[in-house]
């Protein structure tokens, strides 16, 4: 668990001079020794030692990718599962900029800023990946641009989506360092940067899905189907939300004191309105699901392991969890909100490992499993993420509301 | 609460309906005419499994071409595939009709999966036929390998600064005017080098003459949209190792219709998003004055 700092309260920034204030901010506040550190840090200098023979002896020496099997644990977890993790950033900055809906808004900038912080650290889970990493800036100067690809085209809207979010987030940091002015130009932004974001969002979510339309054959026929970029879209939004909704109960026992009274009141109707938006959109997802599965004529594959293992993703974490976010919001269950989004998180996770990993090449005589090196690489990206996002929300206003001059200096 | 819910439902539905409308309504169909108005000049091999002896001789005329490992000592009943380590090999199949030798390499595809899902068009169709790797521009990201249906390219996973392997039918000999090192020194005519059209019509003219000895298809023909290697056999291709379930259309057309989609979508959801914001902006007062009154 991460431990909060139950530290003095953030005071009103009175330093007038912003690298001497930054660095006062970059010591380390509260305890050291807390389980999650203890338990981080020797898997963060395990997983950096990795990350070195790696880079001195190929990926192929830490990795257990194959000839068949290019992409791995890196790519299938960190990022085709990652992004759609990430998508509650764009879910919830359509409620609340674009439809207005007011009430959602305690929650935008600590979503905004998981988004943000996903996607930064999934590109570098992306560069370890890469056999030659640097060559990365061939994409965006142009030593070939393959227009014709997926993988540009969701490259270039990654990237995109990631000024879209620091843009979103950079009020936060303006309140942070006291830059009023700043401040102002930049909220200015916001609207603009939320309806692209929006877009490039809806473009690379569905990108990702659209990435293994080639590998039709390899793939099999319960998982590939050509509306795979639709429906990763789709599971992306009730997927975002599901994270904002686990995060979000994480964050408000952790960061407790960054908290005004009235949160908690707030925070449960914050998330029944969320779970609604979870449980429609799973809703949908099935009901596309039914039908792809009748229009390609899927039956026969049904009663087979590949068949059973299907059942067990679409029926255990998408219609079990479905009912219950219907179910928590007749009953007004916050627990049953909390259980119905870690089964959604762990239903994302199995349909994307299932379409890059397990249903990928299954007829293989030589099945790909990740070895030790690469899961722990992956927690090591985890870890550095949660460590920085802590040191963020203990400095800026993102859970604790922003300082006075915001409002009273229009 | 519950209205605005639905709204919200409402128009992701709306949205996801038109890229979904957008995305189909373009789908190209997989005519491999569509990569180049010169087709049917486009170089290629044609391997006769009929003609194949089982030298080994193409392996190591194609290491020694490239500067690959030589080829390692052969048992003849273990089944190879390339590797980074060499672009071709030679495997037998007992056959309903006895002993037949295949070679397989890549198949240096009309419109190569490959090059389409190239981010940095490393992978490149030339107009002489062949699909060639370009070293400067490949950044390792391995989704050529991914995408191909033959499982052609070869990555070297324990290199820094990785390559890939795979045939590129000796575009550096066929600039030259030259043949490829392999149908070059083939000895027993197995590999008979020429034009996409010629090709096509020596296969048709062979398995006309001897309906008895060949099975009556050319692979490579129509397969993944046609490609520069084509195949004839005695027997039919399951028999000796290759993928039947490979489609007729080029692999590009599978995404041709998300490609198509993008640009739409990047300049309509903006416009309707925005539209969306002037149309709910009221809600900001309404909803504020509800969480007063709460």
């Amino acid at each position: 668990m991460i431990q909060a700092t139950p530290q003095p309260l953030y005071q009103e920034n009175k330093e007038t001079n912003v690298f001497k204030f930054i660095l006062s901010e970059l010591k380390p506040q509260g305890k050291i020794f807390t389980p999650f550190n203890v338990i981080s840090i020797p898997v963060i200098i395990t997983g950096l030692i990795i990350m070195y023979i790696r880079f001195t002896q190929g990926i192929g020496s830490v990795t257990n990718l194959s000839q068949e099997v290019p992409w791995g644990l890196w790519i299938g977890f960190d990022v085709v599962t990652g992004v759609a993790f990430a998508g509650g950033a764009y879910v919830l900055v359509f409620m609340v900029y674009i439809l207005n809906l007011e009430k959602y808004r305690p929650i935008v900038r600590v979503t905004v800023l998981n988004g943000f912080l996903a996607y930064l650290f999934y590109s570098a889970a992306l560069l370890l990946d890469l056999g030659r990493p640097l060559s990365i800036v061939n994409v965006i100067i142009g030593n070939g641009f393959g227009v014709s690809s997926v993988l540009f085209l969701v490259g270039w809207h990654f990237l995109l989506y990631m000024l879209a979010l620091l843009l979103e987030f950079s009020p936060a940091i303006a309140e942070w360092l006291n830059a009023r002015k700043a401040r102002k130009f930049l909220s200015g932004l916001t609207l603009a940067a939320v309806i692209f974001g929006i877009t490039l969002s809806a473009l690379h979510q569905s990108g990702i899905g659209a990435l293994f339309l080639m590998a039709k054959e390899k793939i099999h026929p319960l998982w590939y189907n050509s509306y795979m970029p639709l429906m990763f879209v789709v599971s992306s939004v009730f997927g975002g939300i599901s994270m904002v909704i686990l995060e979000g109960s994480i964050s408000s026992k952790v960061f407790d004191y960054q908290l005004d009274k009235n949160h908690h009141k707030q925070h449960k109707s914050i998330l029944h309105g969320l779970s609604k938006v979870c449980a429609v959109g799973m809703f949908v997802y099935l009901f596309m699901q039914i039908l792809i599965f009748v229009h390609q004529q899927n039956m026969p594959y049904l009663f087979s392991p590949m068949g059973y293992w299907f059942m067990f993703e679409l029926l255990g974490f998408v219609l079990l969890p479905m009912l219950l976010f219907f179910q928590s919001y007749r009953t007004q269950n916050i627990t049953m909100i909390k259980v119905a989004s870690v089964l959604t998180l762990l239903g994302i996770v199995l349909n994307r490992m299932n379409v890059s990993i397990i249903a990928f090449q299954y007829e293989a005589a030589v099945r790909y499993v990740p070895t030790w090196q690469e899961f722990i690489v992956t927690l090591t990206i985890i870890f550095i993420e949660i460590w920085v996002l802590r040191w963020i929300i203990t400095r800026m206003p993102v859970l604790r509301k922003s300082p006075d001059w915001v409002n009273t200096n229009h | 609460m519950k209205k605005i819910d639905r709204r919200f439902f409402l128009k992701a539905m709306g949205v996801t309906a038109a890229t979904l409308a957008v995305g189909t309504s373009k789908t190209t169909t997989g005519d491999p005419a569509h990569v180049a108005g010169d087709l049917p000049e486009l170089k290629g091999i044609l391997f006769d499994a009929t003609k194949c002896k089982g030298c080994y001789g193409c392996e190591y005329d194609c290491a020694w071409e490239h500067e690959l490992t030589e080829p390692d000592v052969i048992d003849e009943d273990e089944r190879r595939k390339t590797d980074h380590t060499r672009r071709t090999v030679v495997n037998k199949y007992n056959t309903s009709k006895g002993e037949v030798f295949v070679k397989s390499q890549c198949m240096n595809c009309n419109d190569p999966a490959c090059g389409a899902a190239c981010l940095t068009q490393a992978m490149h169709k030339t107009k002489e036929g062949p699909v060639i790797w370009r070293d400067e521009k490949c950044m390792g990201c391995r989704y050529c390998m991914v995408s191909c249906p033959f499982d052609m390219p070869k990555f070297e996973y324990h290199s820094t600064n990785p390559k890939i392997e795979k045939c590129d039918l000796c575009y550096h000999l066929q600039q030259q005017g030259e043949m490829p090192a392999c149908a070059y020194n083939c000895p027993n005519g197995a590999l008979f080098f020429g034009t996409r059209r010629e090709l096509i019509y020596e296969a048709n003219k062979r398995i006309a003459e001897n309906p008895d000895l060949y099975y009556p298809h050319i692979y490579g023909e129509h397969e993944a949209g046609g490609s520069s290697w084509m195949y004839i056999s005695p027997v039919p291709f399951e028999e000796i190792g290759f993928n039947t379930k490979i489609q007729a259309k080029s692999y590009p057309a599978l995404t041709k219709g998300f490609i198509s989609a993008i640009a739409p979508v990047d300049i309509l959801l903006p416009a309707a998003l925005l539209g969306i914001y002037e149309a709910t902006k009221k809600n900001k007062h309404t909803n504020a004055e509800k969480e007063d009154l709460l």
